[in-house]
């Protein structure tokens, strides 16, 4: 492998290892703070592609908005949504047994499904990315990289950092950390922690969401891709250690590097790699690699 | 009295030529099932394989070998989980005499394993597993498609003859896509080429870029590429994307750029792909077939709904040397051995394990066609690796 070659699946595995921490961070986050085993997880990163594809010609003939009018327009139904949802079934969830919370969230999939099928039907769509984004910038002789896929890292790194500032710099973050530690105590000092635990849910289904909008160009929009990015998603959150926006971060970006150079450099293993890492980083580290706390 | 003479013998006479026809008539309607996805990615499939085999039915009176034709259908949903107990409700809740199914080879191998034990007639008028007509080969089990060794194969010979000498490969991970790879890598070697380095992802996925990535780095001569609906459009549109259509040309069996140029668009224009149907094949034979096909029904037809009409042509052979009589399976099958199915795609037979050995052609994407530029391979078999038949 020559030095461009190299380079360029240095930019592939970062960019696939930032759109996966992006759709884990909102499971991590729900998971480490709320303690709410969510499987439905996938499915906000489904709805997101799928709405990339069924949205944007409805934003085009009400607003005659593009690309960007989507993505706000999917954001914001996206916050309904996971808020709505937080209301409906979650809130409920906080004090019952992991299985209940499996067997609920297990159940809100299969209405996604079902309601996805009735919809927009089980065909395979692709998405274009918007004109002025769908180009090739060259790297090397023949080697060119598609500016599509800098603009998902920029966003995904983007959205890292908010969050990072959010958690760590701001009263809000401050609210949220301590509730997940104390919920009785944070109540008590008169912060309205049911209203705070909406807003972080509807928080991570939207970031889901706007995972899923952004990867649709890339990925095209077929039916069960939420459970497969559910899976990875929950390796990301176990090599990352629950509840730890650092460690998913990381993990993130060593499954990306791994499953990127694994599908060159060993063809017929590519399938398994991911999870002799984890395998590997669990025996090491059982937590995972951060703790949260 | 002459005229109750008469009537005797007139009798009798017609008595001894409508006696098959009077056989038949007397039997009950034939039970065809079909199991098919009417649900699902493979569903446009499905339906083209069900109008082909109607379409025969039709042309031939609504019969089939003097046989009225009943038909029991179920959804396969293109789930190997589900297909045993689908397969089942044919054979032992409906009792049918002929499966005809399915598109999804995981499907198939388990209709097929059940009918081995059943003794049901299963027709095959698409998955093209290896195995169905390779170690799982029975009397009872007939395709009418092809096997996924062939357009492979028949693609690695036209690489060959181009004079490439090193190929890569790129398919998903799934016995479809590395059968089919087996099969290329196979006549290309045999051409005097060489397969540097075979390249997979997981079934459906779309992410390629790694993959191209290490095409562009590698610089092969050409690249061979299975893929299939949705995913075939994104594989094509993102091999252009990458620039790579310019520098390393691209090859694919004939479902890369079937039903999918529409979506595909310039990316696909000048593909060169195999398979055994194309557009223009421009035959009587095959004008005939289309004409009606697009007047009954609206639209054009494809590889699916050839091989539906397939299956029904071969299934009324078979009945027609029987006089309808399904009990006479040996000699049925025996007939379906020795008859040469007069195809849209042009006339073949079957060959000992029941596939077809048939043409294969060149096929160059132009426009939202796949247009017959030659013949990649004549009478191609199936080597039917481990049937014992």
């Amino acid at each position: 492998m020559d030095l461009a070659t190299f380079l360029i699946q240095c930019l592939n595995s970062l960019q696939y290892g930032l759109l996966l921490f992006l759709v884990a961070s909102g499971l991590t986050l729900i998971f480490g703070i709320m303690g709410v085993i969510n499987l439905a997880h996938g499915s906000f990163y489904m709805i997101g592609a799928y709405m990339a594809y069924a949205l944007a010609p409805v934003v085009a003939s009400t607003f005659g908005g593009g690309f960007f009018a989507t993505l706000f327009v999917g954001l914001v139904l996206a916050v309904v949504l996971g808020y709505v949802l937080e209301w409906a079934f979650f809130s409920f969830l906080y004090e019952r047994e992991h299985l209940q919370q499996v067997l609920m969230t297990y159940g809100l999939i299969l209405v996604f499904e079902e309601l996805r099928s009735l919809i927009v039907g089980d065909d395979v769509y692709g998405v274009q990315p918007p004109d002025w984004l769908a180009g090739t910038i060259p790297l090397g002789e023949v080697m060119t990289y598609p500016v599509y896929r800098l603009f998902i890292s920029g966003v995904c790194l983007a959205l890292a950092a908010g969050m990072w500032a959010v958690f760590t710099r701001t009263r809000l973050g401050m609210m949220i950390r301590a509730g997940s530690t104390n919920r009785e105590m944070v109540q008590s000092l008169g912060i309205d922690i049911k209203f705070l635990y909406r807003v972080v849910f509807a928080a991570g289904v939207a970031i889901a969401v706007l995972a899923g909008m952004v990867a649709a160009p890339v990925s095209s929009v077929y039916p069960g891709m939420g459970n497969q990015v559910l899976i990875i998603c929950f390796v990301v959150v176990v090599i990352g250690g629950i509840g730890s926006i650092r460690g998913a971060l990381l993990a993130a970006l060593l499954i990306g590097v791994v499953d990127t150079f694994g599908k060159v450099v060993f063809p017929q293993a590519a399938g398994v790699l991911v999870y002799v890492l984890m395998a590997l980083i669990l025996l090491w580290k059982p937590d995972g690699l951060f703790k949260a706390g | 009295m002459s005229f109750t003479r008469h009537a005797l013998a007139a009798a009798a006479l017609a008595a001894t030529v409508a006696a098959p026809a009077a056989l038949a008539q007397g039997q009950p309607p034939l039970k065809v099932g079909l199991m098919l996805p009417a649900t699902g990615t493979f569903a446009a499939l499905g339906t083209a394989i069900e109008n082909g085999f109607k379409q025969h039915v039709a042309e031939q009176g609504g019969k089939l070998g003097g046989r009225e034709i009943q038909y029991f259908k179920v959804d396969d949903e293109s789930d190997p989980a589900k297909a045993t107990d689908n397969v089942n409700k044919l054979i032992k809740r409906d009792n049918v005499d002929v499966i005809v199914g399915t598109v999804h080879s995981g499907v198939a191998l388990a209709m097929a394993r059940a009918v081995k034990e059943s003794k049901t007639m299963l027709i095959v008028p698409n998955a093209g597993a290896d195995a169905i007509t390779g170690p799982l080969c029975a009397p009872n089990i007939i395709r009418s498609s092809f096997s996924n060794w062939q357009p492979g194969y028949a693609t690695g010979v036209m690489a060959a003859q181009k004079g490439y000498k090193k190929a890569m490969t790129i398919t998903w991970n799934y016995a479809a896509g590395l059968e089919t790879v087996k099969g290329f890598t196979e006549a290309f070697e045999k051409g005097g080429g060489k397969v540097t380095k075979d390249l997979n992802l997981p079934f459906p996925g779309v992410e390629f870029q790694a993959l191209l990535t290490e095409i562009a780095a590698q610089k092969p001569d050409v690249v061979f590429a299975f893929f299939a609906g949705g995913g075939a459009v994104k594989f094509v549109k993102d091999y252009d994307a990458a620039g790579l259509k310019k520098s390393i040309p691209l090859m694919g069996s004939g479902f890369l750029t079937d039903g999918t140029l529409d979506a595909q668009g310039a990316s696909a224009q000048g593909l060169l792909t195999s398979l055994h149907y194309a557009d223009g094949l421009n035959t009587p034979r095959d004008n005939a077939f289309r004409n009606k096909y697009a007047v009954t029904y609206k639209m054009q037809p494809d590889v699916y709904a050839v091989q539906g009409y397939d299956a029904a042509q071969i299934l009324a052979g078979g009945l027609s040397a029987v006089k309808g009589d399904f009990g006479k399976r040996e000699a049925m099958v025996a007939a379906m051995r020795k008859m040469t199915v007069d195809s849209p795609r042009g006339k073949y037979t079957l060959s000992a394990a029941h596939n077809p050995v048939q043409d294969f052609y060149v096929r160059e994407a132009k426009g939202r066609e796949n247009v017959m530029t030659g013949v990649a391979v004549k009478v191609l078999p199936d080597p039917a690796r481990g049937c014992k038949m």
